[in-house]
C-alpha cells in the first residue's frame, strides 16, 4: 500500500516560481532559478555568466558557485521534505568535484533530501550541464530543523524569509 | 597576490581582498545586500561562505607554491557553526599537508572575533 504523506509546501509542488529566489538576495542576484520542486527535491539553475568563472584562461566555472547552486537546491529540497514549515539551517556540505563544468553551459543542480529525523535532515546532490547521467559534481549535506525563526524559505502566503543562511 | 585576486571574475563579483599579516595571508570579504541567503535575519548565503572558505584555501595554496600551476580542487567540506551576520567576514587557511600530488587545507573564517569562527573548511587540491 503506497504511503501518503502530507508536506507542508505541498501547494508549490511543481515548475519553480519567480518568489522563490526573490527573497534570497544572492540567488536573485546570480540569476539562480528553481525549476521545479517536488516531494523532498528541488531543482536548481544557475546561468553561466563572466562574474561565476574561476579560470579566466579556462573560463570555467568556480567550485565555490558549484557550492551555492547544491547548497541552494538542497536547502529548499529540505524544505520540501518537511510536514510542517519549520526553519532549515546547513550543518555542514561537502562537495566533490568530478570534472570541470563545461564552459558556456548554464549549470543544473538537483538535490534530494533522503531522511528527515526530529532534528536533522540529510540531502544528497548533483549538478550537471548536459546530462544529469555525466554530472561534474556532487555533494552530501545535513541541515538543522528549527534552527531559528527567520530561517523558512518561503512560506505560503508568499512572504517567506530568504533561504537557509 | 592581489592580481590574482583581480584575475578570478568570481573573487571581484564576491569583492574579496587579501591581506598580508605577520602571520600569513588574511581573506576579507566585505558585506553587502548582493551576498544575503536570509534577508530577515540578514545573513550571508551559506553557498557564498563555502565559496569564500573555498577561494581562500586556493590562494593560500597558490601563495605557496607559486602561479605556474593553478591547483584543481578534488573536495571541499564545509562546517556552518554560525549565523554569518551584516558584517565583514575574514577568513584564514593553513595547509596541513603538502604532498607531492594532494594538498590539504584548512580554513576557518570569522566576523568579530576570531575566536568565534561563523564557518570552517577542509578542502583537498590536486596540484
Amino acid at each position: 500500500m503506497a504511503e501518503s504523506r502530507r508536506y507542508a509546501l505541498q501547494g508549490f509542488f511543481g515548475p519553480g516560481r519567480d518568489e522563490m529566489v526573490s527573497h534570497t538576495p544572492h540567488a536573485a542576484y546570480l540569476g539562480m532559478r528553481v525549476i521545479e520542486i517536488g516531494a523532498g527535491f528541488a531543482i536548481c539553475k544557475l546561468p553561466y555568466r563572466e562574474e561565476i568563472i574561476g579560470d579566466p584562461q579556462r573560463r570555467v566555472v568556480f567550485g565555490g558557485a558549484i557550492t551555492t547552486l547544491l547548497d541552494h537546491a538542497s536547502g529548499i529540497a529540505v524544505a520540501c521534505a518537511l510536514e510542517e514549515l519549520i526553519p532549515v539551517a546547513t550543518i555542514d556540505l561537502r562537495i566533490d568535484y568530478l570534472r570541470a563544468a563545461t564552459p558556456g553551459l548554464d549549470l543544473f543542480g538537483r538535490s534530494e533530501c533522503y531522511r528527515v529525523t526530529r532534528n536533522v535532515a540529510f540531502a544528497r546532490a548533483i549538478a550537471w550541464d548536459r546530462d544529469p547521467a555525466d554530472p561534474f559534481a556532487s555533494a552530501m549535506g545535513a541541515f538543522m530543523l528549527g534552527a531559528n525563526r527567520s530561517g523558512v524559505p518561503f512560506s505560503r502566503d508568499g512572504e517567506g524569509g530568504g533561504a537557509p543562511a | 597576490m592581489s592580481a590574482i585576486l583581480d584575475a578570478i571574475p568570481y573573487a571581484r563579483f564576491l569583492g574579496v581582498a587579501l591581506e598580508r599579516t605577520p602571520t600569513g595571508i588574511e581573506c576579507v570579504l566585505p558585506f553587502r545586500h548582493e551576498i544575503v541567503g536570509n534577508a530577515r535575519l540578514p545573513a550571508v548565503h551559506g553557498g557564498v561562505l563555502g565559496a569564500f572558505l573555498e577561494l581562500t584555501a586556493l590562494l593560500r595554496l597558490i601563495d605557496e607554491n607559486g602561479t605556474e600551476r593553478i591547483p584543481k580542487p578534488i573536495n571541499f567540506s564545509a562546517d556552518y557553526l554560525r549565523s554569518a551576520g551584516p558584517t565583514t567576514t575574514r577568513a584564514r587557511a593553513e595547509i596541513f599537508k603538502l604532498g607531492r600530488r594532494i594538498a590539504t587545507v584548512h580554513v576557518v573564517a570569522w566576523q568579530d572575533e576570531a575566536a568565534r569562527p561563523v564557518a570552517a573548511g577542509n578542502g583537498k587540491f590536486l596540484l
